[in-house]
């Protein structure tokens, strides 16, 4: 036990960096206000639960999943675009094979889901949902239309910015992230209360960016959104010894 | 610089909604326990939008996973995945073994627990412990560091018909402990 002990104190922790985030009791996303926890989080330490994850995606994708604009009978309507970049962690090392998940609202602002009845004309060709593993280099790319705006309840006349959802896993429970990536100069930044939820500092790392060189020409523009998760501290991960089997 | 979080909002059943993602295990395998639970606001009201997710190790404290420098144990998947559009959560998995702790003791059995939602501007994070483990959950530091029984109660799933069942309370006077990890 002991041997076992010391060779999971060797294991590096993930960092946090909690002024990154938007604090979850934000009372002008008005949603936040009753689902908010009122007490302080309880520190946890880092041990083997929260420094494993589910490593998923190998035999749950397929190249189709990456192509927003290939999974109807005929193509989506919109502006076509590429949405690609790099997933690191904090320390600037790729995070490679891992799985992204991305959602978004079609072309004219309106998701594909039961309980999105803004009366926005939805695409029979266009789900809005994509999959794909980052490859060695922790680099993704997806195809798919550009999202369009939409109203919501929060306040008088609120409107959404147009937005990809993402999710990933990363390599370990810690490095757990839901996002949701903007476009630059979305001139409606600046009224989203839950754009706004995030600490000046860091809101620009939810805006992609655009690339002219990127773009393929006759086809798609590109936006670039780079990921990063969590960095782990300095200590050296040392391979356990042989008594420790 | 990491990226910031950011709420999955009401439509995240159309990317997070996995046929599968309920099972950890299959059905029909031993010892298989239905975990049931319902996640609660600020009022009391159930909220069918949410997102649970859950980690574990096998029932032998063990990972499929190549961090853990005991070596991996390859094909426990760990993971669940629950909505709660019928108002509760529900995962099909098995009791995880207990899990060393750095101090040379062992963590009673438990699972990460991930919750989302629209209003959730960041996941929390919480554990389920079972209730029925009374002797190891005596010796969980984790459990140890919470102020007191009533705190340590919000952790407990409680033995049910076909396994164990936890409501998550996200906000109010009976709010879940949740964790900064």
């Amino acid at each position: 036990m002991t041997q076992t002990a010391s060779a999971h104190s060797a294991l590096a922790r993930y960092r946090s960096e909690p002024e990154a985030h938007p604090p979850l009791a934000s009372p002008d996303y008005v949603s936040t206000r009753l689902r908010s926890p009122l007490r302080p989080p309880v520190p946890l330490p880092q041990r083997l639960t929260e420094l494993t994850g589910p490593l998923l995606g190998e035999g749950r994708i397929t190249d189709l999943d990456s192509d927003l604009t290939r999974q109807g009978e005929a193509e989506p309507l919109g502006q076509r675009i590429l949405v690609q970049g790099q997933v690191r962690d904090d320390d600037g090392r790729p995070v490679p094979h891992a799985l992204l998940e991305i959602w978004q609202a079609n072309a004219a602002g309106r998701y594909a889901h039961l309980r999105d009845q803004w009366p926005a004309p939805l695409d029979p060709n266009f789900v809005g949902l994509g999959r794909t593993l980052t490859d060695a280099d922790g680099r993704y790319r997806f195809t798919t239309i550009r999202p369009g705006a939409y109203p919501w309840g929060n306040h008088h006349n609120a409107w959404r910015p147009a937005h990809i959802h993402f999710s990933l896993f990363g390599r370990a429970f810690t490095q757990r992230l839901v996002t949701q990536m903007y476009f630059p100069d979305d001139v409606l930044i600046p009224y989203d209360p839950i754009a706004l939820a995030v600490p000046e500092a860091s809101r620009g790392r939810l805006v992609s960016s655009f690339s002219m060189a990127d773009t393929q020409p006759n086809w798609a523009l590109a936006y670039i959104f780079d990921i990063v998760l969590r960095g782990r501290d300095a200590t050296p991960f040392e391979a356990p010894h042989e008594e420790d089997e | 610089m990491t990226t910031p979080s950011q709420t999955v909002g009401p439509f995240l059943a159309i990317a997070l909604s996995w046929p599968d993602g309920p099972y950890v295990v299959q059905e029909g395998t031993p010892c298989a326990i239905w975990l049931r639970g319902r996640v609660l606001d600020g009022e009391g009201e159930p909220i069918v939008d949410a997102l649970v997710e859950t980690w574990q190790a096998d029932p032998q404290g063990r990972f499929d996973h190549p961090d853990d420098p005991r070596g991996a144990v390859p094909g426990f998947r760990g993971f669940g995945r629950s909505e709660t559009v019928d108002g509760e959560y529900a995962v099909l998995t098995v009791k995880p073994g207990r899990v060393p702790d750095e101090r040379g003791g062992l963590q009673a059995p438990h699972l990460d627990v991930s919750v989302f939602a629209r209003g959730l501007l960041d996941r929390v994070v919480t554990r389920i412990y079972f209730a029925d483990e009374e002797q190891a959950n005596r010796e969980d530091d984790v459990l140890a560091s919470l102020p007191d029984d009533a705190a340590r109660a919000t952790l407990l799933a409680q033995p049910s018909a076909d396994g164990y069942r936890l409501d998550l309370v996200l906000q109010g006077a009976d709010e879940t402990v949740f964790f900064a990890v």
